[in-house]
């Protein structure tokens, strides 16, 4: 079986396994559903009767079975609290969270693979000193800080950018994109200092390897040893990270988000969450899930095109 | 005369360490003529590499040359700027190095790594590098180059891998070749294929060579004259004849013959080890650098540095008593061969009651990780397939093959390290079970091992004398008080000095490192010690010593070994039986006396003829093998040796396993020629088999799997 067959195989694994996870997890949490539905003053038979409506009276393995055939096909059932279907909410907060992953991998990648770069070459020489603490300076302040000065500076002092950017839902993303700036630049800042540090690495490892020795004593002029040769293994781990770390752009700043009132899937989450609204939370969780196993899928898929030694074994 | 292409002239070379310039070369004048192959000859620490990494241009950030002069084709290389040099590398030098899976590119097509090389230099298209490229493979005698051209290194065997390398470095015809231990990693059968290339391909337009090795039977085989260092200085430089069969320095005499000769046992010869061990930069000795160690010096010797003096035309020597030398009126040894150990081997006598017995032995391993497993039915790797093998009291087995045979499956399933699929191993009777941690205290005491890399096996947080303690309290039951006054008595037989007990182990030197895990194994007084490849990490004047030491000491306590390794002149000075192991199999046991006559198995006939042996003279005609050891995933059918087999008779062969046969000696093969036949074929000098033809590789599918 061809590598990615195998590995598409396992990502359906997990996404299996974790939906048992979310499923049993959410069926734990404590409180009526038919309670929260119906609120405090509802009799007992019409709790019992919705609960029957609900299928809540069926064996779990059952309430399991019928909840994943409905959700692998599209149905993900009503929110109670917004008394809408869940499924385009949940699309329409995934393309937004989308969007702005796209915008901080533009704002994030290339100039941390570019510092790191510099920084591997000049190992220990007064530029990587810079560039090293620089980014570890950055790396340790917390987002909300980050994210609560670009808005005091950027947006109230200088007025250049939106202070808020609560979305309208039908906006389109050239209408939305002076709004995702600066929530980007602050995921940038997070990301800068972690795939810079690793592409340094990554960088000073193969540097040092016998073939940079044997493709520099080929004659090769030295850009040609750097770009074609070092980078080229040097660059490896750090795409890797950035696959993966796409999952985390997509599924994973709830704090991001929050600060800047931007409509992604984190803070629908934290609403769900706040709501005690099980069936969105589970359509939240499996969805951040899946795009966390895609980013990693991806990871995988790419670094294996990359690296001959995975592609053919 | 010509002018010569390479031309050194006084060469220092330092290194700065902690605010000080120390040499790593010092004064080395030496000229590469055209068509020539010159040696240069050294142990680790002799400065070598640091004298070819000068040559390169190619120094490390800390290293410099600070006076001489190196010219190439009487251009400065020296007053060359980088962006220079980079039009001199890769066009008039270049360079093949020791170990070619890491100098490959391993994200790189072999061919775009050769056919960037004529772009650069030749100005060539696309196109046209690509088909010079796929012209140089098949000039280093791969099949199917087109082919290969488009695999990446991982692909390749070990010795594709290394010609792929030499393919590279001659791609342009540089004007000189520098090779740098260019077989070191190679297995002895894959090397010899690797030298008979080197001359077919060298020197065709009269360029230039310069041969690094620490091997003088590849130095004797190869070069045409030699260059000897030792601790930054040149000691002797003579014609390849002239420094093997008329040596004016201890130092070369004292190489020579610390090698053991395929034939010669420790019954035969006490190998002449050098005591000590190569000082380092910083404690270099002010006067001759060899005086400390070397056996005939004089006063005069710790004193004053001697000049290189010219003693023949040609021959320059280091030595304030080359003359003496010369002459006949010093000699290095007193006349008369000294054994290592008294007797005269065990042919006759019939070998005690076996010790260690192994039956039937299976060792196999799933391929492949969790995932593939779950997903895909992988190969099963048999490591060791139906080995038996009795290693008697007091005796040595050495157990011979190359990489890839199971040799040292075998030794860690003797340990416990590895699981036994099936089979029986028995200590004394008593089977061997499990894991060390699951194996009573009386079977660890019995059974001990000495590994390859001594800097690995001892805990670097412990000093020697807690090594050596541990083993006595906790094996050998005795009191904390008892097992100190013992550590001493230890250091002595392991020929150490006692104060060795407070030191650590990164204060001491790979030899003496070796020394402490052979004390260490010795400790408990055990039966039997698994020493697996001991020496091969080892210098070759350290490796006598401890060859030397483990035959003592073997004579004094009569515990037997169980040696493994892949040097078939080691095995056969110290073994009193011999197994040559090939695909997991064994296919000729017998005894160490008369092992080195025919008849033998054809692999073991190959595996002879391809040792370079540390004679210029010697014509010996070599065995090729064809192609590479088929993996363990896939043993061919009947005999595996078949596919690469010189002696191949035809379907049976393919078909069936071949019998046990036993010689008049006792000794046993196994192969479908009778003794007879198989003495005669193999004693007739005009009967040696594929001898002309270097073989081609054909590329295999690697690893079996995908």
């Amino acid at each position: 079986m061809p590598y990615v067959a195998r590995r598409f195989l396992f990502f359906l694994l997990t996404l299996w396994i974790t939906s048992i996870l979310i499923f049993v997890a959410t069926n734990l949490l404590p409180g009526d559903v038919a309670g929260v539905i119906l609120g405090r003053d509802a009799t007992e038979e019409a709790r019992v009767a919705l609960r029957h409506e609900l299928g809540l009276d069926q064996p779990l393995l059952n309430q399991y079975v019928n909840w994943l055939t409905r959700f692998v096909q599209g149905d993900w059932g009503r929110s109670y609290s917004l008394r809408t279907a869940i499924q385009p909410v949940v699309l329409e907060r995934l393309r937004n969270s989308l969007r702005l992953a796209l915008v901080a991998v533009l704002f994030s990648v290339p100039p941390a693979i570019l510092l790191g770069v510099i920084a591997g070459l000049n190992e220990n020489k007064p530029i990587d000193v810079i560039i090293s603490v620089g980014s570890l300076i950055l790396v340790g302040l917390p987002e909300f800080v980050v994210g609560i000065v670009l808005i005091n500076v950027v947006a109230l002092r200088w007025r250049l950018l939106p202070a808020s950017s609560a979305v309208a839902s039908d906006a389109s993303f050239g209408e939305v994109l002076p709004q995702l700036i600066m929530p980007a630049i602050t995921v940038a800042v997070v990301m800068l200092a972690y795939i810079g540090r690793l592409t340094r690495i990554g960088v000073i490892g193969e540097m040092r390897r016998n073939y940079v020795r044997t493709a520099t004593l080929k004659g090769l002029p030295h850009w040609q040893v750097i770009f074609k040769h070092v980078l080229r293994n040097a660059l490896l781990p750090t795409i890797t990270v950035i696959a993966i770390s796409l999952g985390w752009l997509i599924g994973g700043l709830v704090v991001i988000e929050n600060v800047f009132s931007y409509p992604g899937l984190g803070r629908l989450l934290i609403y769900a969450i706040g709501n005690r609204d099980l069936p969105l939370i589970q359509a939240v969780t499996m969805i951040s899930v899946t795009a966390f196993a895609s980013a990693n899928l991806l990871a995988d898929v790419v670094y294996s095109y990359l690296n001959p030694r995975i592609r053919l074994q | 005369m010509s002018s010569p292409i390479l031309s050194v002239e006084n060469l220092v070379v330092s290194y700065h360490l902690q605010n000080e310039w120390l040499d790593a070369v010092r004064d080395v004048s030496l000229d590469v003529l055209p068509g020539q192959t010159y040696g240069l000859v050294g142990e680790s620490g002799s400065g070598k590499s640091t004298l070819v990494q000068a040559i390169m241009r190619y120094l490390g950030a800390n290293g410099a040359v600070r006076s001489g002069t190196i010219r190439l084709d009487g251009d400065n290389l020296l007053s060359k700027t980088p962006p220079q040099m980079r039009d001199v590398w890769g066009s008039k030098m270049s360079m093949v190095p020791q170990d070619p899976l890491s100098s490959l590119n391993p994200s790189l097509r072999v061919g775009e790594q050769i056919a960037e090389i004529s772009r650069r230099h030749e100005g060539l298209s696309q196109r046209q590098a690509w088909q010079r490229a796929i012209q140089a493979l098949s000039q280093v005698r791969i099949a199917d180059a087109e082919e290969v051209a488009r695999r990446y290194p991982h692909q390749l065997s070990g010795g594709m891998q290394q010609r792929v390398v030499i393919a590279m470095a001659l791609s342009t015809s540089p004007r000189l070749l520098v090779l740098d231990e260019p077989t070191t990693s190679l297995d002895v059968t894959t090397e010899a294929a690797i030298l008979d290339l080197f001359d077919e391909l060298l020197h065709k337009n009269q360029s230039a060579t310069l041969f690094v090795t620490h091997n003088l039977g590849v130095v004797a085989r190869m070069c045409d004259r030699v260059a000897v260092l030792y601790a930054s200085e040149l000691m002797e430089d003579a014609p390849v004849s002239e420094l093997f069969h008329h040596s004016l320095h201890p130092y070369t005499l004292s190489l020579l013959e610390c090698v053991p000769r395929i034939g010669q046992g420790k019954r035969d010869i006490r190998l002449r080890a050098i005591p000590g061990q190569i000082p380092s930069l910083r404690n270099a000795p002010p006067a001759c650098v060899f005086a400390p160690r070397c056996p005939v010096a004089l006063e005069i010797c710790h004193r004053v540095k001697p000049p290189l003096e010219e003693a023949a035309p040609g021959h320059c020597v280091k030595c304030h008593r080359w003359r003496e030398i010369a002459d006949g009126s010093l000699r290095l040894e007193d006349g008369q061969v000294e054994a290592a150990i008294p007797g005269n081997g065990r042919n006759g006598k019939r070998a005690p009651a076996p010790l260690l017995t192994i039956e039937n032995l299976r060792v196999q391993f799933e391929s492949g990780g969790l995932l593939n497993r779950l997903f895909r039915g992988d190969g099963t790797v048999k490591a060791v397939d139906d080995v038996s093998l009795d290693v008697p009291r007091g005796y040595t087995v050495g157990l011979v093959g190359e990489s890839g045979s199971g040799k040292t499956s075998l030794a860690r399933s003797v340990i416990g390290l590895v699981d036994t699929t099936s089979g029986k191993i028995e200590l004394l009777g008593v089977e061997l079970h499990g894991r060390p941690g699951q194996r009573n205290r009386e079977v660890l005491r019995q059974l001990q091992m000495v590994f390859q890399h001594p800097e690995e096996s001892l805990n670097p947080y412990h000093t020697i004398g807690e090594t050596l303690r541990r083993p006595l309290m906790r094996l050998a039951g005795q009191s904390k008080a008892v097992a100190e006054s013992n550590v001493g008595a230890l250091l002595d037989a392991v020929h150490l000095p006692r104060d060795y007990a407070s030191r650590y182990p990164n204060e001491l030197s790979g030899g003496e490192k070796q020394r402490v895990a052979i004390a260490r194994a010795f400790a408990a007084q055990p039966e039997l010690i698994v020493c697996d490849e001991p020496v091969s990490s080892l210098d070759v004047s350290v490796q006598a010593s401890i060859l030397n030491l483990l035959a003592e000491l073997q004579h004094e306590r009569q515990t037997a070994y169980l040696f493994i390794s892949h040097d078939l002149a080691v095995v056969g000075y110290l073994a009193d039986i011999i197994a040559v192991i090939y695909l997991g199999q064994l296919v000729e046991v017998g005894s160490a006396k008369g092992f080195f006559e025919p008849p033998h198995h054809p692999y073991t006939e190959a595996l002879l003829s391809s040792i370079p042996v540390p004679d210029p003279d010697a014509q010996r005609e070599r065995i090729h093998l064809e192609g590479d050891v088929p993996s363990a995933v896939n043993i061919p059918s009947g005999c595996r040796f078949h596919t690469r087999c010189p002696r191949f008779l035809g379907q049976i062969c393919v078909e069936q396993e071949p019998p046990w046969r036993t010689d008049e000696h006792g000794r046993q093969y196994r192969c479908h020629i009778p003794v007879d036949e198989l003495r005669a074929a193999q004693n007739d000098p005009t009967n040696v088999p594929h001898r002309a033809e270097i073989p081609s590789l054909h590329p295999v599918e690697r690893g079996g799997r995908g």
